[in-house]
Formats: structure tokens, sequence, C-alpha cells
């Protein structure tokens, strides 16, 4: 954001950003920016949190106000709301949905186990989104079944995309996320304080839809198709989630 | 007080280490106070309308979101696997925080809601990659007399 606030800046164009990662801020030195000690993907702080994120708007709008010189950077004081401490992970936190146990699923196994969720997952999933007046998932228009098998079928090499126009790299990539998405609405349909932390660790290590995902990652880094390998080379496990990786 | 590592090691480690090239310049614009500002939010988490195309891996381009959007219509295919989106499938403004600008706009806090937002792809590129894009973009908030981009990253 610190480039494209320069950039517009260079056009006449008066800019204030918000900052996740204040190192990379100080680099580049853009013209006003604000940072927030929150995590990376909320940069608001916390969902549903209406004064807060209010508060760190009316911050990063002050800036507007400053009397320079570039560039200026301020710190917002406060972490999120429910913001996760380092070592509280031993708190733990168990998915109010239960699911088929997995622990002894092989891997030609995993897409009846996947199916078998979806079918645990479908009314959570489906509270989630009357509840919200909304959903993220949908964004391939194909159904969450089909964007499993999708996801199964790249095990033993590279199937058709499952949408005209896509490419199948990018078809595995938005199809990973679809999964994700489907998976993480609905656990968080019921009220809770699952930590973003909470949640990943969930999917990556409780779900048959993790364990297929982390399977597919040393299949596809070999595929045929170099959009498939991109995909899992970079866009497929999240660095924190790695460790869960074979050997 | 939670600072950097709110970051784990290895994601901050990441994204310092991005080339991040110094510019030469330090374009500084004035404007009017706050309550006369016209705003625009551009982020780079990679949103846009449902019906829209989705971002590709690594994609230089722009999305127009509309300033009366319904949130319910953005949906999200930013290129990066390693940031949060449980915030963002629960609550949009917490990456996009359109009802808390049209609430200050609302209050006479800000002057007005911008006609359209932009968003970008914010991952897979270098810094210095968007300058086509975001100059490009500087041309369009003119033209909707925008006076004051909010940038907003994930």
């Amino acid at each position: 954001m610190g480039a494209t606030a320069h950039y517009l800046e260079d056009e006449g164009l008066p800019t204030a950003g918000i900052s996740l990662v204040r190192d990379n801020t100080e680099r580049l030195r853009p013209p006003r920016f604000l940072w927030a000690p929150f995590e990376l993907g909320r940069p608001f702080g916390a969902p549903n949190e209406v004064a807060f994120q209010t508060r760190v708007l009316r911050a990063a709008l002050a800036l507007f106000d400053h009397d320079g010189p570039s560039p200026v950077l301020e710190d917002f004081p406060d972490d999120a709301p429910g913001a996760a401490v380092s070592g509280d992970d031993m708190i733990g936190w168990t998915c109010p949905i239960p699911l088929p146990n997995i622990a002894d699923t092989s891997t030609p196994e995993l897409l009846a186990a996947v199916r078998a969720e979806l079918d645990s997952l479908a009314p959570w999933a489906q509270l989630a989104q009357e509840t919200r007046g909304r959903t993220a998932t949908g964004v391939l228009c194909v159904a969450i079944e089909d964007i499993a098998e999708f996801l199964h079928g790249l095990m033993d090499g590279v199937p058709d995309s499952p949408k005209e126009g896509v490419p199948v790299g990018e078809a595995f990539r938005q199809a990973g996320e679809e999964l994700k998405t489907y998976y993480l609405e609905a656990a968080t349909a019921k009220p809770g304080t699952a930590s973003s932390k909470d949640l990943a660790d969930w999917f990556w290590g409780a779900t048959a839809a993790g364990r297929l995902l982390l399977a597919l990652h040393p299949v596809c880094l070999t595929s045929d198709d170099a959009g498939v390998r991109q995909v899992a080379t970079s866009q497929l496990v999240p660095r924190l989630q790695q460790h869960r990786l074979s050997p | 007080m939670v600072r950097l590592n709110d970051l784990d090691e290895i994601d901050a480690g990441h994204l310092v280490d991005k080339e991040c090239p110094p510019f030469e310049t330090r374009p500084w614009v004035t404007g009017p106070p706050l309550a006369q500002r016209r705003v625009a939010i551009v982020t780079t988490a990679g949103l846009h309308r449902r019906d829209d195309r989705n971002f590709a891996l690594r994609d230089l381009g722009y999305r127009v979101i509309p300033g009366d959007i319904d949130t319910a219509d953005l949906v999200m295919t930013q290129s990066s696997v390693n940031y949060d989106r449980t915030g963002f499938q629960q609550d949009v403004n917490v990456v996009f925080p359109i009802d808390r600008l049209r609430e200050l706009a609302a209050a006479g806090e800000v002057g007005a809601v911008a006609n359209f937002h932009y968003s970008l792809n914010g991952a897979g590129w270098m810094p210095h990659e968007i300058e086509p894009t975001a100059r490009e973009l500087a041309g369009l908030l003119k033209e909707d007399k925008v006076n004051a981009v909010l940038l907003v990253p994930v």
C-alpha cells in the first residue's frame, strides 16, 4: 500500500493508509500512515466490533489533517478486541459441530470423508448465510461437492477445470479457498470466541478437507500443469500450517 | 501490548524482505478539513462484486466497487493464503469499512463518500509494479472529485 500511496500522491491525490507491518512502511516512507497492531487480514481489528472499527477509521482519517512533513507514521494505541496473545493457544477450542472421525482415513478415502463432513456442515453453513445475510463462497459458481471432487481428482493427475474459461491452476487455487471458506463459515455459525488461529488449526489439523489439501501438496508440486505446480508451491498451504506437511 | 509479534516470525520476515525501492521524491498534497473531503477506499484485499471477474494469481488490474454497494455482494479472491479470512467472512467492514465510512459521512465528520472505490489483488507482485495501475486509478479518482484516498491493506 505504501507504493500505491506514493504514486497517488505524486498524481496530486491526498492519501492516508493503514499499515499492518510497521517495518515495511518505515522502509517505503509513504506520506501518511497509521500502523495498527492487528493480525494480517483484519486491518480494522475485529469483525462485528462497530465502535472499535470506527475508532480505527477516525484515527486513519485524522491523518488528512496532519501538517506534515512527509512521512507521517503514527501508531494506533490498542490491540484488537479478542486478539490472540502469544501463548494462549493452550486454552484450546473445539469446533461445536461434530464431524466423523478421520483418524484412520487413508488418502484414497479422503473424498468420501470430505463428503461426509460437508453433509455435517451443511446446516451450519446455511445458518451462517442466513444470519449474516451473505456468504463469501460461490466465487467459482461450482457446487461445493463438485469442488471437493475436483480437488481430489488432482491426486491422480490434471482434471478438467470445473469452470469454463478458468485455467486448471487458477481453479485449483480458488477451489482450495472455496472449500476452506465453506468449512470456516459453518464453523463460525455458532456464537463463540474462536480466534483465527483456532479456526485455522481446526481446519488444517482436524478435518478431512485439510488432510486432502495437505495430501495434494507433494503430488501437485510435480504436476504436469505449471499453474497447478505454482499453486502447490505458494498458494495452497499457509506458512503457519506447513509444519503439518510430511518431511 | 502486542506489537510486531502479532505476526508470526515467518510472515513478518517474508513481508519485510520484500524489495521496497526508496522513492526519490516525497509528494505531500494538502486539502480541506475532513468534513469537506470526499473519501474513496482503495483496498488490496482482492474484493470484488460477485459477478465481476475473479482476481488471477498474478493480477495487477483493479476492480470497481460502487459506493452504494450492498456488502452482501462482495467476495474475495486475493492470491495470498497467509492471512486470516474468517474476519471478512463474518463482517466485510473488518477489511473494507464502507458501513463505518457511511456512518461518519452521515454524521458530518466526513464530507462525502465517493461514487466508486477500488480493489487490488495485493499479492503476487513487487511494490513498484503497481505504478501504472495506481496512476490510472488516480485519473479515475480525480474524475470522481475524490480528495482523500484511504488505503487499506489486508
